[in-house]
């Protein structure tokens, strides 16, 4: 999934200060997931902010609407019929969301509400962790399911370093030290001898060699 | 001026070596490095200059270790993988090369968020072990990463760290071996201050049989303070300093702990000098290198071996 927070109540005020007609736009996938950008969130921000105007005596029209996906066309023509009614869309959308909507909406202002943070996982109610750089090549495989890249402060393909203490990253202790994960489920596996090998330099350009990265699949088009 | 190695020469022709430590300025003096150039000349072997430590700016490595090279030291040109990228690090090692620096200590460095440059991005593109061995085909391949070759190699001693001190222990020796068999031609170790647990350690890298196929120093840091002891040992992760050696600090007046930090350092090195598969000492007085002097003189390491 991917993550987000919603940015602070200040900083949306000021943004959207120009506007008069303001779509509060949700989105009930990822930022729903992570309690920042579905329904219930969508909603609870669209009413701070209609009471906020109303505290201020401005005159401002203040709707919500959530998409299933907003980083879906599909979806998000879904938009159509009702567009024309705002002057501008304040998007809780993850980034991907929020310039889908910009896309297929030229003329309208489309914006953020969120901070996009990263691809993770739900690891207890309102704890998420980030687990996945989406480098375009998973060596999941090598390290016992554990990603050095995303999880290992230093990146290090060949580690632990040596500021990995009581398996916490030296960075902070509230940080797991990955390569101690990879070590004890490698050893637990009795796999431990993969980690004798020099693992070379990431191919970095399957992830950024030729600017913004797509998947075309003739397979899957009409 | 001879181009080679010292420190490669001293390890080589069997000798017990000694390196120190040399911390470039927070500014662009030439004066600072050369001053404390003079504090280590002929007591050591070679002079390792820290790249930008803790994350703090500094001059840079490879100037500094240019102005002691000009000075007529050894330099050890420590490079860190934090701020450059491969295209970045493997030009350097070439420029280093040119310049007539002949060691490099290949590292991670400390993470950025220690440092004066908390927002900066870290790079890590390559990982220390990487880049040791794209030095290592570098210098004997002429190749840089990718197979292109270059019009002459760049002409380097090889040089890794190791922290015995860090976890998971049973794996430590398993990554020396990993930074030896990438091309590691020496080994500067982490401060000793538990020389059981270090001896341990060295015990499971001489039963792998990798002590014969790089020259390992070991790393001491003479203490200053009860104070310095305790916020190495509490602050500073991959420390391992016991309590006995924090106690000893105390235990003597308050102007007497500068001289009981020397007396430990010597004690270590001496120990350490006895201990099979050591092939010297790097002595990191951090921001003290005045004292480096009487630490190789007491340890009974002075004359250093001179070379035409």
């Amino acid at each position: 999934m991917i993550t987000g927070e919603q940015k602070p109540i200040d900083e949306i005020r000021e943004m959207i200060a120009p506007y008069k007609r303001i779509l509060v736009l949700g989105c009930a996938s990822c930022v729903a997931e992570c309690a920042a950008g579905g329904e219930k969130e969508t909603a609870m921000l669209a009413s701070t902010l209609r009471i906020a105007a109303k505290m201020k005596g401005e005159d401002v029209l203040i709707e919500e609407k959530t998409l299933d996906r907003q980083c879906v066309r599909d979806f998000v023509v879904l938009l159509d019929d009702i567009i024309e009614r705002y002057d501008a869309v304040l998007s809780l959308g993850c980034g991907a969301g929020v310039q889908a909507v910009a896309e297929i909406f030229p003329e309208v202002p489309i914006i953020p509400a969120i901070n996009t943070g990263f691809l993770g996982e739900t690891r207890d109610q309102g704890y998420w962790v980030e687990s996945c750089l989406g480098c375009g090549d998973c060596m999941l495989y090598h390290f016992g399911g554990i990603c050095p890249l995303a999880r290992c402060s230093k990146q290090l393909l060949n580690g632990p370093c040596g500021g990995s203490m009581d398996g916490r990253c030296e960075i902070n202790p509230d940080v797991e030290c990955a390569w101690h994960m990879i070590v004890d489920r490698l050893t637990k596996f009795g796999a431990l001898d993969r980690l004798e090998n020099i693992y070379p330099p990431k191919d970095w350009s399957r992830k950024q060699g030729g600017g913004p990265r797509k998947i075309v699949r003739e397979d899957q088009q009409k | 001026m001879n181009n080679s190695s010292k420190l490669k020469r001293v390890l080589e022709g069997g000798g017990f070596a000694v390196t120190a430590e040399c911390g470039p300025p927070k500014g662009a003096n030439p004066d600072v490095v050369l001053k404390k150039a003079e504090m280590l000349r002929n007591k050591v072997d070679a002079v390792n200059v820290t790249d930008n430590q803790t994350a703090i700016v500094r001059m840079s490595s490879i100037a500094a270790c240019s102005l002691l090279k000009t000075a007529g030291l050894d330099p050890v040109l420590q490079m860190v993988v934090r701020d450059r990228n491969r295209i970045a690090l493997q030009s350097d090692i070439l420029g280093a090369s040119a310049l007539g620096i002949r060691n490099v200590l290949c590292l991670s460095g400390d993470h950025h968020i220690f440092g004066n440059q908390p927002q900066a991005m870290g790079v890590f593109d390559l990982d220390s072990i990487q880049f040791v061995q794209v030095v290592r085909t570098m210098r004997d391949e002429g190749k840089i990463l990718g197979g292109d070759g270059l019009s002459q190699p760049p002409d380097f001693f090889i040089g890794a760290a190791a922290n015995p001190f860090a976890d998971p222990f049973d794996f430590r020796v398993i990554r020396l071996a990993k930074k030896i068999r990438a091309g590691a031609d020496f080994i500067q170790t982490q401060c000793i201050y538990n020389l059981d647990r270090f001896e341990r350690w060295i015990g499971m890298a001489r039963d792998r049989g990798i002590t014969d196929k790089a020259y390992i120093l070991g790393g001491v840091t003479p203490l200053k303070s009860p104070g310095m002891a305790k916020y190495m040992k509490n602050k500073v992760s991959g420390m391992d300093i016991p309590d006995e050696i924090i106690k000893r600090m105390e235990g003597v007046p308050k102007d007497k702990q500068r001289e009981e930090g020397i007396n430990i350092c010597v004690e270590t090195i001496q120990r350490l000098r006895g201990v099979p598969g050591i092939k010297g000492v790097h002595i990191m007085a951090i921001e003290w290198e005045e004292v480096v002097g009487e630490i190789v003189e007491r340890a009974g390491l002075l004359p250093r071996p001179v070379f035409d």
